[in-house]
């Protein structure tokens, strides 16, 4: 039997409203063969997680560039984790100070793209990080 | 009106027809042999936004040029060489840098800098909560209190962010759109109370949701209800605050958010049109309200381009306006513009380049005939800029007005065969688009249709493609890169997490203080008064910022009836 297509969902949270890099990445790992969902503008980190849940997501690259990440990716880490999805790979990308990347590491947050990063390079380590999580019975 | 008649044409069909031959026997002689021996770099050159750009230009890539028809002079009509007469000779731009971040008081502080340093006005850059119309202590607010830009709650902010700023003497641009008529209600409040009447205020609101929904992204309302609110700004100011630019025609967000110079200058234009419509469908006479309209562009790299863009740009709305509406107040058909540098041609890759990329986007800006100009910082990738950084890029300006000459003539590129025939080649494609968005109802109609949206992802995509590819260069990111040591800024403004409680418990301060009453008895009248399509909510809505109600209440009231809108979600 053949392993099942990665499922990515590339989410925007809260209020930023830069959609440019989101949407060139999920375009980018669809042409790759992930299967790709974009959560669209303007999602609270609880819609995040409702969403991963129902969609059985195997990894969630959030997009952020409003100075928010802070907040964002620990609380979201915390989420996941009481609702059971720990096992969900998190990436994210936007504008994101360098000494801020070692404090998200730390939450969990798998890896973190800055400006200029090549399409193919996020790919890549999609490929080699994300695998099909197992199904739960 | 129809065509103007003039004499005016520049070539003779026999000077065309030797010129053309004679570039045939330069093609054959030198350049075949030149070719032979050493093969231009590419096949094809393109420009940033993909238009084919030929290796010469001679006077029969603009044969049909007529000088008074295509160029007339500065100040006259079509423009093309700028709205004003004298131009920088007269009086430089407005050095206008965009603004603010944490509380109240840290803005403050930094325009008195912006001021102290040279600045001639005020561009306030508002935090996320503020642009969506939340209160500080809204759940969706979590996180990006005072970031982006400086948290306004309520009037009693706005009191601190101009304490010691006449009002009546600096003019403000506001980055706002839909909660605009709520900041422009606390703007006028506020002037009320440093004794300055309305009708004394200068400034702008950006104020344009057309290209929110194209976009910036920024959204409250649907598309109908956020265009009332639009139209009601407008309508206010034409009769109260007449010294207000009430809309501002934005290109920039467009342009970042991937189009090509040509769809950002179409959209805009269609946007444009768009907003007369809506102004006259308001009763008003297209004189009376389109002369407040201004423009905002933005300056990408391709330095030509750029000219020729600003260059068509204007003479596109001039025939508009005199040809199409019928306008007559030789202000109407004026494309009054600002420019900010683009923000998405900076690295975060060796930032130092950002200063040189900033210094040519601000210098065709400048050769396009700009009224006020926004040059990045260097660091701006990383985060809001440091103030050493906001310096240099302040100071980037002043050595272009003052230092390089550049202001001493005006227009100095008209009559390149090159800028002229490139100035003709995008308005002909920019009109091809503004056809086609007639054609399908206008801008609101073609927006809900999703068509500029999608143009511009294409655009967006396509572009990351031909930078990948290395067809697009850009130094420190696909060329010329350099190990990460280089890569850091000097140093990176870092927002204190504190200013969301300080924030918050400002916010609940006046809560306390204020007529609590009041304003909830006048928020049931605004809600009453959205229903009635017909009522203009503006003055209500400056009684109820007077009254100290927040900005978040306002809009959550007008959500009551308005609803909201939710993002289609395509890439």
């Amino acid at each position: 039997m053949s392993e099942r297509k990665v499922k990515i969902m590339i989410a925007k949270p809260g209020l930023d409203g830069h959609d440019r890099g989101a949407k060139v990445v999920a375009r980018a790992l669809r042409d790759a063969g992930f299967e790709v969902i974009y959560t669209g503008l303007h999602q609270s980190i609880d819609q995040i997680v409702q969403a991963a849940l129902e969609e059985d997501v195997d990894a969630i690259g959030i997009s952020i560039l409003s100075g928010a990440h802070m907040y964002v990716f620990p609380t979201l880490m915390q989420k996941l984790k009481e609702a059971g999805l720990d096992d969900i790979v998190v990436f994210g990308g936007g504008i994101i100070p360098l000494d801020d990347i070692p404090k998200l590491k730390e939450v969990g947050v798998k890896e973190i793209f800055l400006p200029g990063t090549p399409l193919e390079e996020i790919v890549e380590w999609v490929r080699n990080n994300v695998k099909p999580r197992p199904v739960k019975l | 009106m129809g065509e103007i008649k003039t004499k005016s044409g520049l070539f003779n069909e026999e000077a065309i027809e030797q010129i053309a031959s004679e570039k045939e026997r330069w093609e054959r002689e030198s350049l075949a042999k030149e070719i032979a021996r050493h093969p231009e770099r590419k096949e094809k050159f393109l420009s940033l936004s993909d238009l084919e750009i030929k290796r010469v230009y001679t006077p029969e890539d603009i044969k049909d040029f007529d000088y008074m028809r295509d160029l007339g002079f500065p100040g006259e009509y079509p423009f093309t060489r700028g709205v004003h007469t004298t131009m920088y000779r007269g009086r430089i731009w407005t050095i206008r840098q965009f603004a603010g971040f944490g509380t109240p008081e840290q803005t403050n502080k930094r325009y008195k800098y912006l001021l102290s340093i040279g600045q001639t006005g005020l561009s306030m850059a508002f935090d996320f909560p503020t642009l969506y119309g939340r209160d500080s202590d809204d759940p969706m607010s979590r996180g990006e209190v005072g970031k982006c830009g400086v948290a306004v709650d309520t009037l009693k902010d706005f009191e601190i962010i101009f304490d010691g700023i006449p009002m009546d003497k600096i003019s403000t641009s506001m980055t706002i759109n839909p909660p605009a008529i709520v900041l422009l209600a606390m703007y006028i409040a506020c002037a009320e109370k440093q004794g300055v009447p309305q009708e004394k205020l200068m400034g702008t609101v950006q104020n344009d949701m057309l290209k929110e929904f194209i976009a910036q992204k920024t959204w409250i309302y649907p598309p109908e209800p956020s265009l009332r609110l639009v139209r009601d700004i407008v309508v206010y100011c034409t009769h109260h605050v007449p010294k207000w630019n009430t809309i501002s025609i934005s290109g920039y967000h467009i342009r970042e958010a991937g189009a090509t110079a040509v769809q950002e200058l179409a959209f805009t234009l269609a946007d444009g049109i768009e907003y007369v419509r809506m102004g006259i469908n308001a009763g008003l006479d297209v004189d009376q309200f389109a002369p407040r309209y201004s423009f905002f562009f933005d300056s990408h790299m391709d330095f030509f381009e750029e000219i020729a863009k600003f260059r068509a740009a204007r003479r596109m709305w001039a025939k508009i306006m005199r040809e199409w509406f019928g306008a007559k107040n030789p202000r109407s058909w004026w494309m009054r513009f600002h420019t900010q540098t683009a923000g998405c041609s900076l690295t975060a890759q060796q930032p130092l380049n950002n200063i040189v990329r900033t210094t040519i986007e601000a210098l065709a800006a400048v050769l396009g005939g700009t009224q006020s100009l926004h040059t990045n910082s260097m660091d701006e990738t990383w985060a809001l800029p440091t103030e050493e950084a906001v310096t240099v890029a302040t100071r980037t300006q002043q050595i272009i007005a003052y230092e390089s000459g550049v202001t001493n003539t005006i227009d100095p590129l008209a009559g390149s065969y090159f800028v002229e025939a490139l100035t003709n080649q995008i308005e002909e494609k920019a009109w091809e688009y503004i056809n086609k968005i007639e054609e399908m109802g206008g801008m609101l109609e073609a927006i809900k249709k999703g068509y500029p949206q999608r143009e511009i992802t294409e655009s967006a995509f396509r572009f990351q493609q031909a930078v990948e590819r290395k067809e697009k260069i850009i130094v420190g990111v696909n060329e010329f890169v350099m190990g990460e040591e280089h890569d850091l800024p000097i140093e990176i403004l870092k927002i204190d997490p504190e200013v969301e409680r300080v924030q918050i418990e400002r916010l609940n301060e006046v809560r306390r203080k204020r007529n609590n009453a009041k304003v909830k008895s006048l928020l049931d009248d605004l809600r009453d008064a959205c229903k009635d399509e017909k009522t203009n909510v503006m003055p209500i809505i400056i009684d109820l910022v007077r009254e100290y109600a927040s900005i978040g209440e306002i809009c959550n009231a007008m959500k009551d009836v308005f609803g909201e809108y939710k993002d289609p979600a395509f890439f």
